[in-house]
């Protein structure tokens, strides 16, 4: 199990705390993580996607290829990440469009041959380490914790080349988080976006903060202690975001966010501090009901 | 008279712009998956599931029926057009089986092209341009990055001048830097 971390914009750059959480505990499951120099932004599906998609798949085989290099597959800790490069991937299995694609690389001297793999971290946990690995693990079982899991889209679609089960009706991440001792809650349109993606965060921030704050909402109607996210870029929306929509006046008490790695690792024994809980805007709260 | 105007448009339809969003997009997608542009029979499913539609008035089938009758400029000026998250939700119960959203992304993409982008984002791809990322490092991170044990600066194009001019000879090469430095 090896595996190159492409890193992306949100999680090196606004919260840390989700790479240093990642490294720290597939270390500890034995996964050997290796750094991926130079890789760029993955780039974003919905933005620069949005923008120019010849581009962006261009720029997806050049980080694909930096795994190539490395013979290594690639984990990623954003469904934004994961909807770029896995998909990038998965269109580059098409011979006639990666020579295409292959005619520009060449220009910088690179070269992709489609043989990476690219995985989203909570795959490597429940595939490669597996749930009944994970179960052992976990030292401190956050018994009493009411977690409302947000998927976000990108994880699950498009659902034909993603291969996570039914986009309507997904179990796999409550499944996961529920191997910490937690209970994963249903709340209304729990499948619903954050907001956040198709540069409507960069482009439209109050119709963003809309989304957000009608997520928000329904899971504190459910009563969600925490909102649990496979997702960097989800991740910031709802921690920045809520701390945005509290600015404006239109949210009076947020609820706290953590990244998937972040909650196994404390299951795991590992303290909040380790996994960069404190560094989000929003206090994780939830803690005094653990510990 | 009526507030309404009942002035009927003449409108000649056309699959113009429609074979020109698909063959564009082909350079991407299975071609196959995009000619389900031509199958949307206006049903409303891809709305009525539409977390946007709810608060703006974004209408995801009003651009693809646009698309399909020719109406380009209506489409690309569309300022609501910006309003989709690419959430996948109306791609993926679409009872047709339009590749809607991968639709939205080219029809975006001309638009881009042609001058409808939005300030910001061309700020973020301005930034991408300049540093390999979509958004700056800034000295508060650096300081959580050290307190968590990482190096301040990601080893990415951040850290690598070489791999961040590969970055910057592509989008050079491949046209995209023409297009945001407007």
């Amino acid at each position: 199990m090896r595996y190159a971390y492409f890193l992306g914009c949100i999680t090196p750059l606004r919260y840390p705390g989700i790479e240093a959480a990642t490294k720290i505990v597939l270390k500890e499951l034995g996964v050997e993580v290796i750094e991926l120099n130079g890789a760029s932004c993955c780039p974003a599906p919905g933005v620069f996607g949005s923008f120019d998609l010849w581009n962006w798949l261009i720029l997806a085989a050049r980080n694909l290829d930096l795994a190539e290099d490395l013979d290594a597959k690639i984990v990623v800790t954003c469904n934004g990440c994961y909807g770029s490069l896995q998909e990038a991937h998965h269109l580059l299995e098409d011979v006639v469009r990666r020579e295409a694609v292959n005619e520009v690389l060449a220009k910088i001297g690179r070269r992709y041959e489609g043989r990476t793999e690219v995985k989203h971290v909570t795959e490597v946990l429940l595939e490669d380490v597996g749930a009944e690995e994970l179960k052992k693990r976990v030292k401190k079982p956050l018994k009493g914790l009411k977690v409302a899991v947000h998927y976000g889209c990108h994880f699950l679609k498009p659902s034909k080349i993603r291969g996570h089960g039914s986009p309507e009706a997904p179990t796999y991440l409550d499944e996961l988080v529920e191997l910490t001792g937690a209970e994963s809650i249903d709340y209304l349109d729990k499948l619903m976006c954050c907001g956040a993606g198709g540069g409507v965060r960069a482009g439209r921030l109050d119709v963003a903060l809309d989304f957000t704050l009608e997520k928000v909402r329904n899971i504190k109607r459910a009563g969600g202690d925490v909102i649990v996210t496979p997702c960097a870029f989800c991740h910031f929306q709802f921690d920045t975001g809520q701390r945005e929509l509290m600015s404006k006046g239109l949210l009076d008490k947020p609820v706290p966010v953590a990244f998937i790695t972040q909650l196994i690792g404390l299951a795991m024994g590992f303290s909040p501090d380790e996994m960069g809980l404190n560094d989000n805007f929003i206090p994780p709260k939830y803690l005094e009901k653990i510990s | 008279m009526s507030a309404v105007s009942r002035q009927v448009v003449v409108l000649q339809a056309s699959w113009e712009f429609a074979d020109e969003v698909i063959k564009r997009g082909s350079r991407i997608f299975p071609e196959e998956e995009l000619k389900t542009l031509y199958a949307c029979i206006q049903c409303g499913t891809c709305v009525g599931d539409c977390p946007s539609g709810r608060r703006t008035a974004w209408r995801i089938r009003h651009i693809i029926r646009k698309t399909q009758l020719g109406m380009r400029e209506a489409v690309l000026s569309d300022e609501t057009l910006w309003n989709c998250t690419t959430c996948y939700t109306c791609q993926e119960r679409c009872p047709r089986g339009v590749a809607t959203t991968d639709v939205i992304r080219i029809i975006r993409n001309i638009a881009f092209e042609e001058g409808y982008a939005l300030e910001r984002h061309l700020a973020v791809a301005r930034n991408f341009a300049k540093i390999g990322h979509a958004i700056p490092i800034t000295d508060e991170v650096k300081e959580k990055r050290k307190r968590l044990g990482l190096l301040p600066v990601p080893p990415t194009t951040l850290s690598y001048p070489k791999a961040l001019s590969e970055v910057q000879k592509i989008i050079e090469i491949d046209g995209f830097l023409k297009k945001i430095q407007r």
